[in-house]
């Protein structure tokens, strides 16, 4: 075979407690990051996304201890996003247990920074986000602080420009689609995804299993991440694989 | 349980390393930047991610390591396992950002990926097959996690314990004599490779 597309169950954090997670009863503190972490670990998640939401900056520490925590207990790949903005930043979360470090606002200000921290860690731990907006038909605009705040930067350009920088995979989100569960942007993940020659997980908006299917096949995305399908316990993991393995896509069967 | 040394040169999958061999069944994990603890060991792991030659040099630049490894290796026969950057280690040289020596204990060059089909992405990144080649020691087939930019060509196909499939054939493990590593990261690799540790730990090549 070839290398597995993968499903990646994204978990909010913010302060160190879980903003929207699993509900499953027999968790002694469903608020706990670590005890979700665990929860898809044991249902053979391909990867596991931390996004720190924590507003304050007191308070950004948290998030690397949840990281230490989740890295005693799980042994699958951690992806961590939200307030990485420096070198430093990124060295403390990778020496805390993560394996990839995804950098949003800071790479939107300073493109470059993509590149400082490929330079000192490989571009294999460096993950640059794009967080879009359809504008017009085919045109796509980075948008920051959820979503809401315009930067006239074109997304698919600033895609390619983060891949050259050095980042080793683009998250891509969708900000139309975030939340809706009508699906992800199928043209703009499958855009950026012919566009570059590294991994294109797709991100927001899925609401069904068939989501996941359309954006490897049709986003030609070489990951899928989704939040609320997993944490509701609509759907499992191995559902989400069962899914993309009726469809022809390669996934993991261990 | 003997004393294994988990050699400590800046790594970033040192903790992660170290969280999987002691769920692995290791209770007498030490990890070190002291040579004279390495020489002392009865196996060895190293680990390393990132770029080969950041690598190297920050192994290098500790007095006496190389010399130790080798020691503990090369003349008590020591089982050692290097992993991910670690396994590239042992090659001849590695080409990322120029060509750069490496430990030259497996003969062969780490170079980048450059499949032939342009839709192959590179870094491989993500679960991907073990497949053995021939009867080596501790692998088992299976499903294990890959992350990386660039590969160990090995010069000799005996040393190639294992491979997998990314645009072609990839070198997944190498092995020699009482030295293994793998490509994959069995420290995320869940059961495959926790269950891969625990045969290291026990291996008595």
């Amino acid at each position: 075979m070839t290398v597995r597309t993968r499903v990646i169950p994204c978990l909010d954090v913010a302060n160190g407690r879980v903003v929207k997670g699993v509900n499953f009863i027999d968790l002694r503190d469903a608020g706990d990051p670590v005890e979700q972490a665990r929860v898809y670990d044991a249902a053979g998640a391909d990867e596991l996304c931390f996004l720190d939401i924590t507003a304050t900056h007191e308070a950004r520490g948290t998030i690397l201890d949840v990281v230490r925590r989740t890295a005693e207990v799980c042994f699958m790949p951690v992806t961590v996003g939200g307030g990485v903005r420096s070198p430093d930043d990124a060295r403390a979360l990778l020496l805390a247990g993560a394996d990839k470090v995804a950098v949003n606002s800071a790479a939107v200000a300073r493109p470059e920074v993509v590149a400082d921290i490929a330079d000192r860690f490989g571009s294999q731990c460096v993950v640059g986000s794009v967080d879009a907006r359809m504008v017009a038909p085919g045109r796509w605009e980075i948008f920051t602080h959820g979503g809401r705040k315009p930067t006239g930067i074109d997304a698919v350009e600033h895609a390619i420009r983060l891949a050259k920088l050095g980042a080793g995979e683009l998250l891509v989100t969708s900000m139309d689609g975030d939340g809706t569960k009508a699906g992800y942007d199928l043209a703009l993940t499958r855009t950026i995804a012919d566009a570059v020659s590294i991994p294109v997980i797709a991100s927001g908006g899925v609401g069904t299993l068939q989501h996941l299917v359309e954006g490897v096949i049709e986003g030609h995305a070489s990951a899928v991440l989704a939040a609320s399908i997993f944490h509701f316990g609509q759907h499992t993991v191995a559902e989400a694989h069962q899914a993309l393995a009726a469809a022809g896509v390669p996934v993991r069967t261990g | 349980m003997s004393a294994l040394a988990l050699i400590d040169y800046g790594a970033g999958n040192l903790h992660s390393v170290y969280n999987a061999l002691r769920k692995a069944g290791a209770d007498d994990v030490v990890i070190t930047g002291d040579p004279d603890v390495v020489a002392k060991a009865d196996r060895i792991v190293l680990p390393g991610v990132g770029a080969f030659r950041a690598c190297r040099d920050a192994l290098v630049a500790i007095p006496g390591m190389v010399d130790a490894m080798n020691d503990a290796v090369h003349r008590r026969g020591m089982p050692f396992l290097g992993v991910c950057v670690g396994m590239q280690l042992l090659a001849d040289a590695g080409e990322e950002f120029g060509r750069h020596d490496g430990l030259g204990w497996i003969p062969g060059t780490v170079r980048l990926i450059e499949p032939a089909d342009p839709t192959v992405k590179v870094p491989h990144m993500g679960w991907n097959d073990v497949i053995l080649q021939g009867t080596p020691p501790l692998l088992v087939s299976g499903e294990a996690y890959f992350l990386h930019s660039y590969h160990f060509e090995a010069a000799d196909p005996a040393h190639v314990a294992a491979v997998t499939v990314h645009g072609g054939p990839l070198v997944a493990a190498v092995a020699r004599d009482t030295v293994i590593g793998c490509q994959f990261h069995p420290e995320k690799s869940q059961s495959y490779g926790l269950s891969f540790l625990s045969r290291f730990l026990e291996w008595r090549p």
